[in-house]
């Protein structure tokens, strides 16, 4: 781990306000952000732990514990309310109950005439996503992992 | 020569499936011996006809949509390379009404052109302003955003001219461009459009901004949720060579807190700390990124400005009405038949919006409720539908335009658990600066569900409490949250009992 941390701070060291990048980086890289990276991040860039421990905390996107190997975000804002995101986001959460892929909460992909939306890790996005369609595409990323 | 043919890559399109149709086309044209070129365009914003195919040929660019990868066989069968005739076929895409209908200005080119190509943006107008930009004074090109009537497409319009003056004449070694694409509104997509779509024209306005104020810095806070847009604008940086001249621009992802797009709060998120809102004064023209004197502007705003110089300040005036000049890049969302990106200059009413551009509902149910400007955004019942779109005609009703975001709901709508739903946002995004705002929030949601549940008599508390939010916040998390949850109660009171 201590090698990505170097590389990863060797990369940001000359960029002013350089926490969140790091942050970034180190999260894809490892899919988050250890307990263990806190004091190395606050030496490299002379903050206290407390500092880093705060920023880190604050950002709904950042995540301290590894996630499942799949993540999908269910949009639960308004237009995507209206347009049945409840329902899938009730489903989605009993359907993913058990299982490594892991389901979280996303405030608009913008997306918003074509609701309910989701991403899939990160990136892969989808539309009109009904119960069964949601199923489906859960099914494929079973297969594939 | 090798026939175009365009497929859009914006997020929409994508997650509608444009890839793979991209993929299934060009291996049907590999098996009919065809030469084609596949452009990754933007997205014209017509989303219910996405993914829209669009082949340049003699009779202008032809449309078909929405093209799923089981209809590339057929579409080749008939032609489509040549514009043959197909049960997808829609035209010529200038003449589909809802384009025809609008005024595209700011977004002239989103969907046109390939976002990638900084000389395809430049074959279609881009660069002349900055061009303009660089013969001028800083007080002309400052002058010159005034005179057009610009305001704030972020929300709390404020004209732009005035702010850029505001930091030209603020002295410093060194000021900062901040453009904000959080964009985290739900019912908004404008933003995230031109980033994927015209992403040159963003970058142009920032660099005017820079010559206007003096500033040689320039930084894009675009929101995690939208790698797609990021990806865009890094690609467009990375090929812009030396046309920005000693302009630089960085972009940084931000880390999913939407009161991160209030600028102050997103300052010290660049500045790598948690986005907390700073007390105002000073304000970030005087002292903003890093202490510096700042611009911080809308994706909306920026990228309006080289239009702005290369056509006239005049030009965009005389669109408009009232103190409202120039267009809007209204985004219709939630339950609408037609969604999608609608460019009009102010003036119209929402009804048209809604009807004749929305076609009503996508369930076919009536329209009940809607919201614009965001979820600090009042609810609308259908007898305001005639208000017109006009910063102050919203003000005047307890309204507000925000960032042109519209989401519709029809009669199925529960408006109290609407109420919560704002309530419960606040609690959730909170920056915790302030009392009315981390506390109030949390006791709202506790009180609509005693409402909710049948407590009526504590219905005169929960108007308490949004008064105390209105005036005892910092900034417009907290104190506009009271404007969906209010007009909720006002409008639809049967709701609440
Ligand atoms: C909670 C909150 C969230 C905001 N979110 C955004 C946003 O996502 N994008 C934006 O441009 N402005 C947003 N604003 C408005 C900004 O504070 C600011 O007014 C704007 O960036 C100024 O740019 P403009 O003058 O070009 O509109 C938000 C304001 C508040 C209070
Ligand atoms: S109103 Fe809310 S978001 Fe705004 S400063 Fe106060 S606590 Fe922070
Ligand atoms: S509200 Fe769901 S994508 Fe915008």
């Amino acid at each position: 781990m201590l090698n990505t941390l170097n590389a990863i701070f060797a990369k940001h060291r000359h960029q002013p306000g350089a926490l969140l990048p790091i942050l970034h980086d180190i999260q894809h890289e490892l899919g988050y952000v250890p307990d263990l990276a806190v004091p190395e991040i606050a030496k490299e860039l002379n903050l206290s732990r407390a500092e880093v421990h705060g920023v880190l905390t604050y950002y709904h996107h950042f995540r301290q514990s590894p996630p499942g190997k799949h993540v999908v975000h269910v949009c639960c804002a308004e237009a995507c309310q209206a347009n049945g995101s409840e329902a899938l986001a009730n489903h989605a959460a009993t359907r993913l109950l058990s299982g490594d892929i892991k389901m979280e909460p996303v405030y608009c992909l913008g997306l918003c005439s074509i609701g309910p939306a989701i991403q899939i890790d990160e990136l892969k996005l989808h539309a009109r996503v009904t119960p069964e369609k949601f199923d489906k595409l859960m099914q494929e990323l079973e297969v594939r992992s | 020569m090798s026939i175009t043919i365009f497929v859009p890559g914006d997020a929409a399109a994508l997650a509608l499936g444009a890839d793979e149709v991209a993929v299934a086309i060009s291996t049907a044209a590999a098996k009919h011996k065809l030469d084609i070129e596949i452009v990754r365009n933007g997205s014209r914003g017509l989303f219910w006809l996405e993914p829209l195919v669009e082949v340049i040929t003699e009779q202008g660019r032809i449309a078909y949509g929405p093209v799923t990868v089981a209809d590339v066989p057929s579409l080749f069968s008939a032609n489509i390379t040549r514009g043959g005739k197909h049960s997808l076929r829609l035209g010529d895409i200038e003449t589909l009404s809802y384009l025809a209908k609008q005024k595209r200005v700011t977004m002239s080119r989103v969907g046109v052109i390939d976002p990638a190509s900084l000389s395809d943006y430049r074959k279609h107008g881009g660069g002349k302003g900055l061009e303009l930009a660089q013969s001028m004074t800083s007080a002309e090109i400052v002058r010159l955003v005034t005179d057009s009537g610009l305001r704030g497409r972020g929300g709390a319009a404020f004209p732009t001219g005035i702010k850029w003056k505001t930091v030209l004449d603020t002295t410093a070694d060194q000021k900062y461009i901040v453009c904000n694409a959080d964009e985290g509104d739900s019912g908004t997509f404008s933003d995230r459009m031109v980033m994927e779509g015209d992403p040159y024209c963003l970058i142009e306005g920032m660099a005017i901004a820079g010559l206007a104020v003096g500033a040689n810095k320039g930084y894009i806070y675009v929101r995690s949720e939208y790698p797609h847009a990021i990806a865009a604008l890094n690609a467009a940086l990375d090929s812009a060579g030396d046309w920005l001249g000693d302009f630089q621009i960085e972009v940084r992802k931000a880390a999913g807190a939407y009161v991160c797009g209030e600028e102050t709060a997103l300052l010290e998120s660049i500045e790598g700390k948690r986005g907390i809102v700073r007390s105002k004064p000073p304000l970030p023209a005087i002292s903003g990124l890093f202490g510096q004197p700042t611009v911080i502007n809308n994706v909306i705003s920026l990228a309006s400005v080289p239009d702005i110089l290369a056509q006239g300040a005049a030009n965009y005036r005389d669109l408009g009405v009232g103190r409202s000049r120039g267009t809007l890049p209204f985004q219709l969302a939630g339950n609408i038949k037609y969604g999608g990106l609608v460019e009009v200059p102010f003036g119209l009413t929402l009804r048209e919006l809604l009807y004749d551009f929305g076609g009503g509902s996508r369930s076919g149910r009536p329209l009940r409720a809607v919201q614009v400007g965001g979820p600090l955004g009042a609810y609308l019942p259908e007898s305001q539908f005639d208000t017109m779109l006009d910063y102050e005609a919203f003000a005047a009703i307890g309204a507000v335009l925000g960032h042109g975001g519209i989401v519709a709901f029809d009669d199925t709508v529960d408006m109290a658990k609407q109420a919560r739903y704002a309530m419960k946002f606040c609690a959730i995004e909170s920056c915790g600066k302030c009392t009315p705002c981390r506390i109030g929030s949390t006791r709202g949601v506790e009180v609509i569900d005693r409402i909710r549940a049948g407590a009526h008599e504590q219905i005169p508390l929960l108007r308490d409490l949004c008064e105390t939010m209105t005036y005892g916040s910092m900034c417009a998390m907290g104190s506009m949250t009271p404007y969906p949850v209010l007009s909720a109660l006002n409008h639809f009171q049967e709701d609440f009992q």
